[in-house]
C-alpha cells in the first residue's frame, strides 16, 4: 500500500476517533492538501510531536485559543475561558492521541516507531519550522464553526535504527 | 473493601480524566494518588500501599516500562497489579509490558467502559446499599 495514502486515511480516522471517544464530539474533515515549506505565521496554540524509527517525521495540531479552551473544557469537563497550563496540557494530550493512533496504524506497515513527548506553543504571530524537508500532509477539521488543523510529514530515515523511547524535540520556533 | 489507586501519567489532563472515569466504574475507591513519571510513582509506593497502578508508557525521567520492571523486580511490589494506559499499541511495547507482568493494557483514546472492563476482576466492585 502507498504510505502517503495510508497516512491520509489514518489521519482522518484518528482525529475523528479521538474527538468522538474523548470529547463526545463529531468533526467534519475538510479536503486534504499537501504543502512544502514552513507554515504561515500562527496566532494561537500549536502542539508538536516527533516520530522516530525507520521512518521519521513530525505531527502537529494547531487551533485558535478559543478552540483550545473548548477542547479542554469538553475533555476534562471543566470550564476554561483562557489558555492556561491545563488547556496546554489538554492540547498536548490530544496531539499525543491523534498522532499516536496514526503511528500505531502505520506500524503495521512500517515497523516499530517511537513518539516524542509533545511540545505546545501558545502565542501571537510566531513561525514554526521543522528541520525535515518533506511535504506536509495537511487536513483541517470543522467542529461546528471552529477549525482545527492537523499536519504531518513522514519520510524514511537516512539511518535506520531502533525507535528510541523518547525522540528528540521536533521543531524550532521563531518569534516574529 | 475500598481500594487505593495510583495513576502515573505525565499529562495532568489524562490523570484528571482517569480520576473521573475511576469514580464512574463502580469500584469502591478510597484514595487516588497521582505521579507525573515513574520516579515519582516509586517514591509514592515507598510510603503508600495501593491496590492498583494505572500507568502511561511514554513519560520523561522514568517511563512506564521501567516503572513496571522496577515494581515486578527484586525489592519491588510484585503483587500490585499494573495496567498500562497508553497510546503505544505496537506489538513490541505491549509484549514487553505483558512479559514483565502487566495485568493488561488499554490503548488511548479510551472509553469509560474499556477501563471498567479492564478493572473487572482486579478491584472489588462497590456494593450498592
Amino acid at each position: 500500500m502507498n504510505v502517503k495514502d495510508h497516512l491520509v486515511r489514518s489521519l482522518a480516522k484518528s482525529v475523528e476517533d479521538v474527538f468522538s471517544i474523548m470529547l463526545g464530539a463529531s468533526v467534519v474533515a475538510q479536503p486534504v492538501t499537501f504543502e512544502k515549506g514552513a507554515p504561515d505565521a500562527h496566532d494561537g496554540v500549536v502542539s508538536f510531536i516527533g516520530v522516530a524509527g525507520s521512518w521519521v517525521g513530525t505531527g502537529c495540531v494547531a487551533c485558535s485559543p478559543a478552540l483550545a479552551c473548548r477542547v479542554c473544557s469538553q475533555m476534562l469537563m471543566t470550564e476554561n475561558t483562557s489558555v492556561n497550563e491545563e488547556v496546554l496540557d489538554a492540547l498536548a494530550e490530544l496531539t499525543n492521541m491523534i498522532i499516536g493512533s496514526v503511528k500505531n496504524d502505520l506500524e503495521q506497515e512500517l515497523g516499530p516507531l517511537g513518539l516524542s513527548i509533545p511540545t505546545v506553543v501558545f502565542g501571537r504571530n510566531f513561525r514554526t519550522k521543522s528541520a525535515g524537508h518533506a511535504e506536509w500532509i495537511v487536513q483541517r477539521f470543522r467542529w461546528d464553526t471552529d477549525e482545527l488543523e492537523v499536519r504531518i510529514w513522514l519520510t524514511p530515515s537516512d539511518r535506520p535504527a531502533p525507535a528510541p523511547s523518547h525522540a528528540a524535540g521536533p521543531a524550532e520556533f521563531v518569534g516574529i | 473493601m475500598e481500594s487505593d489507586v495510583l495513576i502515573v501519567d505525565d499529562s495532568a489532563a489524562i490523570r484528571k480524566i482517569l480520576q473521573r472515569v475511576l469514580r464512574q466504574t463502580g469500584v469502591a475507591i478510597r484514595s487516588i494518588y497521582e505521579a507525573g513519571d515513574g520516579q515519582e510513582a516509586l517514591q509514592i509506593l515507598q510510603t503508600t500501599r495501593v491496590s492498583l497502578v494505572l500507568t502511561d508508557i511514554n513519560m520523561p525521567k522514568m517511563d512506564g516500562i521501567q516503572l513496571l520492571a522496577a515494581m515486578k523486580g527484586a525489592g519491588g511490589w510484585p503483587d500490585i497489579p499494573v495496567v498500562m494506559i497508553t497510546t503505544e499499541g505496537g506489538e513490541t511495547k505491549v509484549s514487553e509490558a505483558l512479559r514483565l507482568g502487566a495485568a493488561g493494557y488499554v490503548r488511548k483514546p479510551f472509553t469509560a467502559d474499556q477501563i471498567k472492563e479492564k478493572l473487572a476482576g482486579i478491584l472489588p466492585v462497590a456494593v450498592a446499599l
